[in-house]
């Protein structure tokens, strides 16, 4: 499979927080995911792959060629959905879409017209007035209106109710039925990804934690609980991370088989992407 | 006590054409994802559920339904391949390969001794002797010839 983004040594200092070395490539076909806590980097990861920020060092390659020398052509082939909005909150729907679709040069306003009447907007409404259901959804049209081949959007879901959220991880399966589609998007509402995503990209503190397979990372790791009196010194090197009750415990290995031997009637569960992400981030500090 | 039998399904997909091939993932399994749906692709084959020539979803629309990576199903179709029961036609999709006896045979051997290592985890857990496992062995087979 081929390599749709390929960043390279990314490097941003903003003196109270950087990004130190960002390394990853993202695949073709498939919904990446990539996660981490508020302020873990995320979002200056993306704007720097989108030139909305001047990077200090480190090469982004997007389909192949690098952005920033052929940042027309480039951006043709994104699409973009950003957290906050970036609309001038005076003009209608109709008024901004103009402005957007000016600078693309394959705008399909007919696939714009069917996002329109699916999401149930109406364009002479005034961004200003918009719920934060109806400007994503006006996000999202005027994202996936010019035959895009890579979506990236940072936290899309963030503020939406589960319903609207669920219909923006359909509408995302949709795309990616489309031959050579991709979506890169971060989030920490990792229940969305459970659902959606193909690959799993962690960063935490600027650096890029693993880059991973899923259904790989759930299938390795297990949520053990069990009773209290089962761990001791031995048992407790089997978890990455582990809470303690009175009677119980609850903690995530990577090592099932050491567990189902060393540690008998304990129940094994899948994991959530959350309960993985919590594991690998922050020194994982008590906290749930 | 807690359940350790408790099978969680996350998802479950029923092939559009004749609604005959279903997958069921449990949550609480120690099989990988790829595996259990390997192995249920397989079954639904040596069943006949799926028959030779058959075509089988893309690996995108198989993901989605089941709520899987792409890379899964991927996984799992070219497993499948490499053993001979499908063949990918590029730009076709994929299909169920024509019947190849020996190997059916052989895999259908292999789906009982899966089958019989379960019941003999599950017979040793509950301290059921040998004596008494092979003599409800018999008692199936008395059964059948009645």
């Amino acid at each position: 499979m081929n390599n749709i983004l390929e960043v390279n040594g990314l490097k941003k200092d903003f003196g109270s927080f950087c990004l130190d070395n960002v390394s990853f490539s993202l695949q073709e076909g498939c919904i990446t995911g990539f996660i981490g806590i508020n302020g873990a980097g995320k979002t200056t990861t993306i704007k720097s792959i989108l030139g909305l920020v001047l990077k200090d060092a480190g090469s982004i390659k997007l389909f192949g060629k690098e952005i920033s020398e052929n940042e027309r052509e480039m951006k043709n082939r994104i699409g973009v959905v950003l957290d906050e909005g970036y609309f001038y909150e005076d003009m209608t729907m109709m008024e901004m879409k103009r402005i957007i679709a000016a600078s693309y040069s394959n705008w399909d306003e007919s696939v714009f017209k069917g996002y329109i009447s699916r999401f149930k907007l109406i364009l002479n409404q005034k961004i200003s007035t918009l719920s934060k259901g109806m400007r994503m959804k006006y996000s999202i049209a005027l994202a996936l209106s010019h035959h895009a081949d890579l979506l990236i959007m940072d936290e899309p879901t963030s503020g939406l109710d589960p319903l609207v959220r669920n219909e923006l991880m359909d509408i995302l399966l949709e795309f990616m039925r489309g031959k050579g589609k991709s979506v890169f998007f971060s989030t920490h509402i990792t229940s969305d990804l459970d659902k959606v995503a193909d690959v799993l990209l962690l960063i935490d503190e600027g650096k890029i934690v693993f880059s991973e397979e899923k259904d790989m990372i759930l299938d390795t790791h297990g949520l053990v609980k069990g009773d209290r009196a089962l761990l001791n010194e031995q048992t407790r090197k089997l978890f990455l991370s582990l809470n303690e009750t009175e009677y119980s415990f609850e903690g995530v290995t990577n090592k099932k088989t050491a567990v189902r031997q060393q540690m008998s009637g304990v129940l094994i569960e899948r994991p959530t992407i959350e309960d993985i992400m919590l594991t690998y981030v922050g020194g994982n500090e008590d906290v749930i | 006590m807690m359940c350790m039998v408790c099978i969680k399904c996350i998802n479950s997909y029923r092939h559009r054409e004749g609604a005959s091939m279903k997958i069921i993932i449990a949550n609480v399994s120690d099989k990988p994802l790829y595996q259990q749906i390997k192995d249920q692709i397989k079954d639904a084959i040596f069943r006949s559920e799926l028959k030779e020539g058959e075509i089988l979803p893309s690996i995108r629309a198989l993901a989605n339904d089941l709520r899987v990576s792409v890379l899964t199903t991927r996984r799992v179709y070219d497993e499948l391949q490499s053993e001979g029961f499908i063949i990918t036609k590029a730009g076709k999709g994929s299909f169920v390969a024509s019947e190849n006896l020996e190997l059916l045979q052989e895999s259908k051997r292999h789906m009982v001794e899966v089958k019989l290592t379960d019941v003999w985890k599950t017979a040793r857990s509950l301290k059921i002797s040998k004596e008494e496992l092979y003599s409800m062995m018999d008692l199936l087979f008395e059964e059948e010839d009645e």
